[in-house]
């Protein structure tokens, strides 16, 4: 019996001090007629040895190909120690620190994190962390509408260039509330959103408006000139961050205050984004983590966990979850949002992969990964039929166009060992055959020159189907 | 002490990053930092025993018995853990073509089945990150199910009032109006009320069973009924399905959808308080609304994701990618190792514990919330005697209780129960640790009748005492300012 | 038992309402229920020339166990709100009759007191039978 503890005897002592003859007398409130026959469809149990020899097998079916993947998961190198003191029992099996004195360990772990992550994104204030990225900007969203008191139309400006997953489940999310979405398209040159079209956009009453940096295309928006104009029209303004980028670029927490007027309202109000860069492991999508920060004066608008540093009896530092009454379990119905969990082992694991990486560990990192993009987008266009789609300044993801089908040249990458990038041609048809590619740091110049090799080899392996698929149509129309 | 004030100016981390920083002129001065963020500059070591210590002031299942109601604190076997965290699942990028993914899809698809047959269900969907993402799921393909039908009146959810606060919370997010029912004395929802409340308003009715009172709703199949002739539809919030795991199934009890906690029934991990997983089912009629990704095995073997292409009708994504996978590996591998014997096995040796609890509890002198039915998989003491006689609290009591080296069960909550501990054992903990909690139990009402204020100062054995939670809100101090 | 002045008028939504001699109406939350309260921490207060009709939710106050929405007694316009409260929120709990004051409002009927609003008002003695003191 997995896992029971119980002996013949003890269950019969324990059937006798309840006063029942079997444990199937514990369930004569269930109706008879509705019981439950046995459950075939689920396989009988296996030993841990059995489990053990077919997910290793499993395992296996997954491809080790290099990954040039990006579009909002990044593979990056984890030190060893993250994981090995995150799966601590004490952090692992432990709950919500709903008894704070029981929970320290995990109570300041957490403010520590919030400090760590107000430090990165300098902004005021950090929540305990949502579900994920994607989530986050929904729960973002809501809060905008919440504490954007000047307006009442409930819109929200959402440029293209904001990643295509993340403004579905968005949509998804604030659905129900009369909230409205509006799309405002990029700019063909620089793969960025201009303010041009942002104003043609937001006639009369607009709530918020979002702004991804660095953009889905990896390019880099003009945050500065956006968050003043924004702020001028009483617009807020919520952050989409790859929060490793910030190490490097200018935070939301720093955006705009260029001129004299806007100086008071400098920063995004809201930040989120994915922390999954900050030592979450790939693992087929998660478990990742949203961030979610704001500027001080929206701290009640925030939905989820906050931790607070506080003194106890004895004046002795401590830590305790605050702000609770804007929750659920408090507010029912009016609460900031039902969310009453946060990704609490995959904060701890990027908490203690912050500390161990240090800002100068982040920076370079993600000087690294500009410096590898920059050579891996230079090695691809150099070949022909692969071109740069955008002209403006991109960090480590970049679009390239290519003069073949984007799914083929993928699908010949693949048999070459190479996970060349993410096929746009569904999301942004406009851009014809378009991939994304990403490199971070784990990318050795070997790989680099790997993949530009395979580029080439598939290309013209393409190329010469389709001359002789040609050469075989001409043969046969002559 | 903080990591922060471990920090040195200028000390060196582990070589975990690239030794030189590569050069980012070719990004517009304006765009770049001017200043490295105020991170902690400390040595690997240092990180390693900082957070070692910090993990040491956690209790956990791993070091103490955790009878925290509602929130089924059981063993996470370590083999789950060991085998979601294979090279295989770690690096496997979320966007890999499905058809280099099969070794994880086929898991996710299994895994959807599986939950089908344990819940009664026709179709699972994976993709809520949490319980509270999977009410909103559910409540979300209640309101889409009603639209598709033209049935825009529908505007009301009905909550039994002693719901968990996601329950409201959730019907508001989704854009509904909230109606509570009431419960009777006994643990029962007040059918008379439930019958007057009802209408062509109804879109549906949210309810925990066996409920948060720690018994089995036994009018379930009156209430489908009523619930279902409005017009209405029958959400099963699956807190505490431990309790009837492979017994009764919420599919048969008339439930149009419901959710699962799998990091509750299914052992994944509470992790600190998350991630968890709130997997959602349904029946046939609501099957089109089901919240995307999924995994579908196709007629050559091949496992692949569900799109919005197959699945117009879908309420869309929840997340960016396929919900919490490591946290569905988890589960994936505590079923297997369970099987459908072991599953069974879960909800009787839960309910033993529990009925246990309740009837040494009552024998020893402790006042049951509801003294006359069976215990489910947890069960209620009310403390208003001790509170009014001795002058200490339910969180006195708590408190206390952690000084004895146990976790405290859930306090005030089901509202409806004054000074109530919620107590909830889990089918993993041996008679003795059960015996040793009510033991602590006496002792501590004893030390309320001869030395109360070793309840009022208490704890005094952890690592801090008592915490000023209004200095906490009042002097906001939520991040590390050097 | 808690202290309710037998000068002001009150909701069942624990409400007190006091008309000033120019007029305006002066709210702020009952003794009783700054006591289920516990200690405040935070204010919300409802923005000044804001309109409401009576019984809408204007602000929020808020302990570290609970949040309870303040009701507009009296239909009319926020004319001045305590800014005091912001900084010492605490206030509430030692002086809710006084210094407590949450904000004023202007009624929208001139002869307020004539109305069925106010009619509709309790006495502290009906109050004091609505909380079961």
């Amino acid at each position: 019996m997995p896992f029971i503890p119980h002996t013949d005897q003890e269950v019969t002592l324990m059937l006798a001090r309840i006063g029942v003859d079997s444990i199937e007398d514990l369930f004569d409130e269930i109706p008879a007629h509705m019981r439950a026959a046995v459950m075939q469809a689920i396989p009988q149990g296996m030993s841990e040895m059995e489990v053990s020899r077919l997910m290793h097998q499993l395992a296996e079916n997954n491809t080790r190909a290099l990954c040039f993947l990006g579009a909002g998961a990044y593979q990056h190198h984890i030190p060893s120690a993250v994981w090995e003191i995150t799966t601590r029992g004490e952090f692992y099996s432990a709950y919500t620190p709903y008894q704070a004195e029981a929970s320290q360990g995990t109570l300041q772990l957490i403010y520590e994190y919030q400090s760590m992550m107000t430090a990165l994104t300098a902004m005021d204030v950090s929540n305990a962390s949502m579900y994920d990225g994607a989530s986050a900007l929904a729960e973002a969203i809501l809060m905008a509408v919440r504490a954007n008191r000047k307006s009442r139309s409930r819109k929200i400006l959402v440029p293209t260039t904001v990643n295509p997953v993340y403004r579905k489940t968005a949509h998804t999310i604030v659905n129900g509330q009369q909230i409205e979405l509006l799309e405002v398209p990029y700019d063909r040159a620089t793969g960025t959103v201009t303010l041009e079209q942002i104003k043609q956009q937001s006639e009369g009453d607009v709530t918020a408006l979002v702004l991804q940096q660095p953009n889905f295309f990896g390019c880099l928006e003009a945050v500065d000139e956006i968050t003043d104009w924004a702020h001028e029209n009483n617009i807020l303004v919520i952050a989409l961050i790859n929060p490793l980028t910030m190490s490097v670029l200018k935070p939301p927490g720093e955006w705009g205050g260029e001129t004299q007027q806007s100086r008071t309202s400098k920063g995004a109000d809201i930040a989120c984004g994915d922390g999954q860069p900050l030592g979450a492991p790939l693992s087929a999508g998660g478990p990742y983590y949203g961030l979610l920060c704001c500027k001080q004066a929206l701290v009640r608008q925030m939905p989820g966990r906050i931790v607070g540093r506080t003194v106890d009896l004895d004046g002795n530092e401590g830590f305790v979850l605050t702000l609770q009454a804007r929750e659920q379990h408090i507010r029912r119905s009016k609460a900031t949002s039902n969310i009453c969990t946060n990704q609490g082992l995959v904060v701890t694991a990027s908490t203690i992969y912050m500390a161990i990486m240090g800002a100068r560990g982040l920076e370079n990192t993600a000087a690294a990964c500009f410096a590898n993009n920059n050579l891996l987008v230079e090695k691809l266009s150099a070949i022909t039929g692969v071109n740069k789609a955008f002209a403006g300044t991109y960090f480590h993801e970049t679009v390239l166009q290519l003069e073949a089908p984007a799914a083929e040249v993928l699908s010949g990458l693949l048999e070459k060992g190479i996970l060349g990038g993410y096929n746009l041609s569904q999301d942004y048809p406009e851009l014809g055959n378009a991939i994304l590619v990403c490199t971070t740091e784990m990318r050795t110049e070997e790989d680099i020159n790997a993949y530009a090799e395979a580029m080439r080899q598939v290309l013209e392996a393409i190329a010469a189907s389709v001359y002789s698929s040609d050469a075989a149509m001409s043969a046969e129309t002559v | 002490m903080l990591i922060f004030e471990h920090s040195s100016p200028g000390r060196k981390g582990a070589p975990q990053a690239p030794a030189e920083k590569a050069s980012l002129t070719a990004i517009p001065e304006k765009l770049l930092r001017r200043q490295s963020a105020a991170l902690p500059e400390v040595s690997e070591l240092q990180a390693v025993r900082h957070y070692t210590r910090l993990s040491q002031k956690n209790f956990s299942i791993d070091t103490q018995f955790y009878p925290l109601g509602s929130c089924t604190m059981k063993y996470n076997p370590r083999a789950c853990n060991t085998l979601a965290m294979l090279p295989g699942f770690l690096n496997l990028h979320p966007l890999t073509p499905d058809l280099q993914s099969q070794g994880f899809l086929v898991c996710m698809y299994e895994l959807q089945s599986m939950l089908c047959e344990a819940t009664g269900m026709a179709d699972f969907s994976l993709a809520p990150m949490a319980g509270a993402q999977g009410e909103f799921a559910g409540v979300a393909m209640i309101k889409a199910y009603h639209s598709s039908r033209g049935d825009t009146e529908r505007r009301e959810i009905l909550v039994p009032d002693a719901a968990h606060g996601t329950n409201p919370a959730t019907a508001v997010m989704c854009g509904f109006q909230v109606t509570e029912i009431p419960t009777l004395d006994n643990g029962d929802v007040d059918i008379v009320a439930l019958e007057q409340a009802v209408g062509p308003q109804t879109a549906g009715l949210m309810l925990t069973n066996p409920s948060t009172l720690g018994v089995f709703e036994r009018n379930i199949e009156t209430i489908a009924k009523i619930v279902h002739q409005a017009g209405g539809l029958l959400y099963y919030d699956g807190a505490n399905l431990n309790a009837i795991l492979g017994k009764i199934r919420p599919g048969d009890m008339g439930f149009d959808v419901i959710h699962s906690n799998l990091h509750k029934t299914f052992s994944t991990p509470h992790g600190g308080g998350g991630p968890g997983s709130g997997a959602v089912g349904v029946a046939g009629r609501l099957k089109p609304f089901l919240p995307l990704p999924m995994v579908t095995k196709e007629d050559n073997g091949n496992y692949r994701y569900l799109t919005a292409q197959d699945c117009p009708q879908s309420i869309g994504r929840l997340s960016a990618f396929m919900g919490n996978p490591g946290v569905l590996l988890r589960a994936y591998v505590y079923m297997r190792l369970l099987g459908r014997e072991g599953m069974v096995r879960v909800a009787e040796y839960a309910t033993l514990n529990a009925n246990y609890m309740m009837a040494e509890a009552k024998r020893r002198g402790f006042t049951l919330a509801i003294d006359d039915r069976r215990a489910s998989h947890e069960f209620i003491i009310t403390l208003k005697n001790e509170a009014h006689e001795y002058h200490v609290s339910a969180m006195d009591f708590a408190k206390r209780l952690l000084d004895l080296g146990y976790h405290a069960p859930t306090t005030y909550f089901p509202l409806l129960v004054p000074e109530c501990l919620l107590i909830e054992p889990t089918e993993t903990e041996a008679r003795e640790a059960l015996d040793g909690f009510l033991d602590a139990l006496e002792q501590i009402r004893h030390e309320a009748e001869t030395s109360p204020e070793l309840l009022h100062a208490a704890p005094q054995t952890l690592p801090v005492k008592r915490l000023d939670e209004v200095r906490a809100a009042k002097q906001l101090d939520l991040a590390y300012n050097s | 038992m808690s202290e309710i002045p037998s000068e002001l008028k009150y909701t069942t939504s624990h409400e007190w309402v006091r008309v000033e001699d120019d007029g305006l109406v002066t709210v702020g939350i009952s003794d009783h229920a700054q006591e289920l309260l516990g200690d405040l921490v935070f204010v919300e207060l409802p923005e000044i020339e804001a309109v409401f009709n009576a019984g809408d939710e204007c602000c929020v106050v808020e302990s570290v166990k609970a949040a309870s929405d303040v009701y507009v007694p009296i239909t009319g316009e926020i004319v001045e709100v305590n800014e005091s409260l912001l900084d010492e929120p605490e206030t509430i709990n030692t002086a809710p009759y006084d210094s407590g004051w949450l904000f004023r409002i202007k009624p929208s009927e001139d002869d307020f007191e004539e109305t069925e609003e106010y009619e509709e008002l309790l006495d502290a003695e009906a109050y004091q039978a609505e909380i079961g003191e």
